[in-house]
């Protein structure tokens, strides 16, 4: 054997070695950092998903059985963490509440109420003089209005003592010095001001806190939790709060704000299916996306068809130019089609207006009537997918057999006989599963629809906000993110579980077609 | 990865030529031939009119010292390239940091899919091992479903990776990056493992036999055989996420961070007949970088696409 080759193996052997540890190295340190930030968050689910993860990583590093694994590790861990873990979550989400209002975990909640506090009638005031040392830790003095001086220092609060060198008091008897640090006055108060603001300084059942520029007030805590009820204790007004969807409760109606997420079974699903208001515009927004996702192929697929048969002839001049001009539409990116598009529909600037109403003295609400709107849509897409068509029409044609053109002239088939006997029929059988791919993509094609128009025009008295051109995908989106009352994310969550299901249909009929046609042919 | 379409393309043009003599049997044989050539590249070009007007448009409209969309001619009334320049200068329209942005992005994440996804492809094809059918079939499963349905989810997980690690969360490009390459292994792993089952194996096994590793028959056997597939799926996928737009606009906030497409939606959506010029010479440069891109490959990524490709 060649010595050199030898050589080079082994070098090779030590940087596999090499990549090994070095790889468990970086996974692990990014594994134990991570974990411990987690746990100081005290988010344990994440943290046991984490623990997880990285154990297996080095299981499969480590271990010999293994090694096929090793190659799908990385596609792997990118799989499962952005789409098997959300495809999950969103199961999850639909089943809940999650929306403005209703963002937070329980315990978040509780643990934001639990940092709100009321000035109750008896409360104390503070003048205070605040300083700060060379680590910019500050020192509070705190003087009551019966005279006596408090030291809050080090997060601790103590009487001040007259005899304690540390400090410095003046004639009126107030702190104007401790020792270590600088007193800060003035106009520099206000750079401290936020950090000020922050503290609760306990005393008793009592937290100072700042009530002004110049003053700490004593403030008590507005809510106490009872665990074994489940309820919130308002020790303000002494009402009590318990939870009903969501959110703290009491029983004349008012609610604590901010709510939490919780668990509410099917209710967003009957919400789509059971509420008059919103199942109307789920129908009408699912017909629409059927018929765009059906005409689009249709006629996309048509002209596709067309423009191949017309090009597939190897004695044509310019072939492989015409072809090239020809997928100019499919190459340039959609988003940038999308809106010179709008630009040209536009109903009062655009230039197919501006034309149509200098040569006919007419001019068409293009993308402003639903019906217009809505054909026009289809229009755009044609001209988007239509050199895609092509291709794989392109591909398919060359793909029948010869011999069966020739025996179906010397039977006397005409060129119209010889198209639909045997060229689409023998086209569908490889371009089927194809063009069930393209419906399921227009199904969901997001982007054309909200660069163009947006889902609008809106359509007047719709329960959510659904316009006369929303294709289910663009309804969820605006339902999620845009809505009018603020993010309904379970719902969103629940419309997407339910365009899941659709577009499973749509790829198993897409999947079963394939086989039967299979068959056929053979 | 060229299809073997020569074949039945050259006996095609066979049969066209002998179907002139049996003059009886073709009705199209009363109609002269050339004129029946001509109205064939009357019709092509009347599809090519169709498929390139609104590019010549937009071009016209960028070079048109006009920037208002009412006053857009066909013909401009004398070129400046005003436009384009202001693509540099715009604050309201940091066209080139969407731009950097989007190749940026775009570019890691098809670099990163044709690392990854070959290989796990490698090992889908070469090895046999529990779990492979298991594996293939849910990965099948899982490119069926649109990984943007899972808006809602993406959102809030990158919000509370966000809050962990900030570089990773929301209105990060790591964070899209991670988001896309996610979405693209499913597809682009059984794309290729489809091209790595028609290489032979004889070749890396007398590799292993002279001692070399599975990972070194990988680098040095295997990849260099599949450069073709490899090419397609970095042209797709890099065309895939320049023109993503649900989920960039979902993830990313800040207008410094911005992708082109959602930048250019975000830049057009009020007084888009006022910025009709500035958007023309955006839209024109956005559009040239990837058809400069695509042309050269364009016979491999067109064969690849009609191998059975589902991806528009």
């Amino acid at each position: 054997m060649d010595p050199r080759f030898t050589c080079t193996m082994r070098s090779q052997s030590v940087l596999g070695l090499t990549f090994k540890i070095v790889s468990l190295g970086i996974i692990d340190s990014i594994g134990i950092w991570g974990a411990v930030s987690l746990a100081f968050q005290s988010s344990y689910t994440l943290l046991t998903l984490l623990i997880l993860g990285v154990g297996t990583l080095n299981v499969v590093i480590l271990s010999k059985r293994a090694y096929p694994l090793r190659y799908l590790l990385p596609g792997l861990v990118f799989l499962a963490a952005m789409v098997v873990y959300p495809l999950l979550n969103t199961f999850y989400v639909s089943f809940t509440n999650l929306q403005t209002g209703n963002l937070l975990s329980k315990d978040t909640v509780l643990h934001l109420l639990d940092e709100r506090y009321y000035l109750p009638e008896d409360s104390s005031v503070f003048d205070y003089s605040a300083f700060s040392d060379d680590a910019d830790a500050l020192a509070l003095a705190l003087t009551a209005s019966d005279g006596k001086v408090w030291i809050y220092e080090t997060e601790e609060l103590r009487e001040a003592d007259r005899s304690d060198p540390a400090l410095t008091f003046d004639d009126a008897g107030t702190v104007q010095g401790i020792e270590g640090y600088e007193i800060v006055e003035g106009i520099d108060r206000y750079q401290i001001l936020s950090r000020l603001e922050a503290l609760a300084i306990p005393r008793g059942d009592q937290y100072l806190r700042l009530s002004g520029i110049n003053e700490f007030k004593a403030y008590r805590k507005q809510y106490t939790y009872l665990a074994e009820t489940d309820q919130l204790l308002d020790r303000q007004t002494g009402l009590l709060y318990a939870p009903i969807d969501g959110k703290f409760t009491a029983e004349d109606g008012t609610q604590i704000e901010p709510g939490y997420q919780i668990w509410i079974g099917g209710e967003n699903y009957s919400r789509v299916f059971g509420n008059a208001a919103i199942r109307r515009d789920f129908v009408r927004v699912f017909v629409w996306t059927i018929l765009w996702s059906l005409f689009s192929v249709l006629f996309s697929f048509s002209l596709g068809l067309g423009l191949a048969l017309l090009l597939n002839d190897r004695a044509l001049r310019f072939r492989f130019f015409y072809r090239t001009l020809l997928l100019v539409p499919y190459v340039m990116p959609v988003f940038i089609s999308a809106l010179v598009w709008r630009g040209m529909f536009d109903v009062n600037f655009g230039i197919i207006n501006r034309s149509f109403s200098d040569w006919f003295g007419i001019t068409v609400p293009w993308l402003t009537h639903p019906t217009w709107a809505k054909a026009t849509l289809v229009f755009i897409n044609v001209w988007l997918s239509f050199p895609y068509m092509m291709l794989i029409s392109l591909g398919a044609l060359q793909s029948i057999p010869n011999q069966l053109y020739e025996a179906a002239r010397v039977d006397g088939a005409g060129m119209w006989k010889r198209f639909h006997r045997i060229t689409l029929p023998l086209l569908m059988i490889s371009l089927a599963p194809l063009l069930i791919g393209s419906f399921a993509f227009a199904f969901n094609n997001f982007t054309l629809i909200w660069l163009v128009t947006s889902g609008r025009p809106a359509v007047f008295g719709a329960a959510t906000p659904a316009g006369a051109t929303d294709i289910l995908i663009s309804w969820t989106y605006r339902i999620a993110f845009q809505g009018g009352v603020g993010n309904q994310l379970g719902l969103a969550s629940a419309i997407s579980v339910l365009i899941f299901f659709m577009v499973g249909t749509i790829s198993a009929i897409g999947f079963r077609l394939t086989r039967q046609l299979e068959e056929v042919y053979k | 990865m060229r299809p073997s379409r020569s074949t039945a393309k050259s006996s095609q043009h066979t049969v066209n030529t002998r179907s002139s003599g049996s003059r009886f049997r073709t009705p199209r044989a009363h109609i002269p031939r050339w004129l029946g050539r001509l109205f064939r590249h009357f019709l092509i070009w009347l599809a090519i009119a169709y498929a390139l007007l609104p590019v010549l448009w937009i071009f016209s409209a960028s070079v048109n010292p006009s920037s208002s969309l009412s006053t857009q001619t066909f013909l401009p009334s004398r070129i400046t390239w005003d436009h384009y320049r202001s693509l540099f200068s715009n604050p309201e329209y940091p066209f080139f940091t969407w731009l950097l942005n989007t190749l940026k992005v775009s570019g890691i994440t098809a670099i990163g899919t044709v690392l990854i996804c070959s290989l796990g492809a490698y090992s889908f094809s070469r090895f046999r091992f529990r779990g492979r059918r298991v594996g293939l079939m849910a990965m099948l499963l899982v490119q069926m479903f649109p990984q943007m349905l899972a808006m809602v989810a993406l959102f809030l997980l990158l919000k509370s990776i966000g809050d962990v690690v900030p570089a990773l969360g929301l209105n990060t490009h790591l964070g899209l990056i991670m988001v896309y390459l996610g979405g693209a292994m499913g597809f682009n792993i059984w794309f290729m493992k489809g091209y790595f089952d028609t290489i032979p194996r004889s070749l890396e096994e007398s590799a292993l036999v002279d001692g070399a590793t599975p990972f070194q028959a990988y680098i040095r056997i295997m990849l260099p055989l599949v450069r073709p597939i490899m090419a397609v799926v970095l042209i797709i996928q890099f065309m895939t996420s320049y023109s993503e737009y649900i989920l960039a606009s979902i993830l990313l906030r800040g207008t410094e961070k911005l992708t082109l497409s959602v930048g250019l939606r975000f830049f057009t959506e009020q007084a888009f007949n006022r910025r009709w010029g500035p958007f023309a010479a955006g839209a024109i440069v956005g559009g040239v970088i990837v058809l400069i891109l695509f042309l050269p490959v364009q016979r491999l990524v067109v064969s690849g696409l009609t191998q059975g490709a589902v991806k528009e």
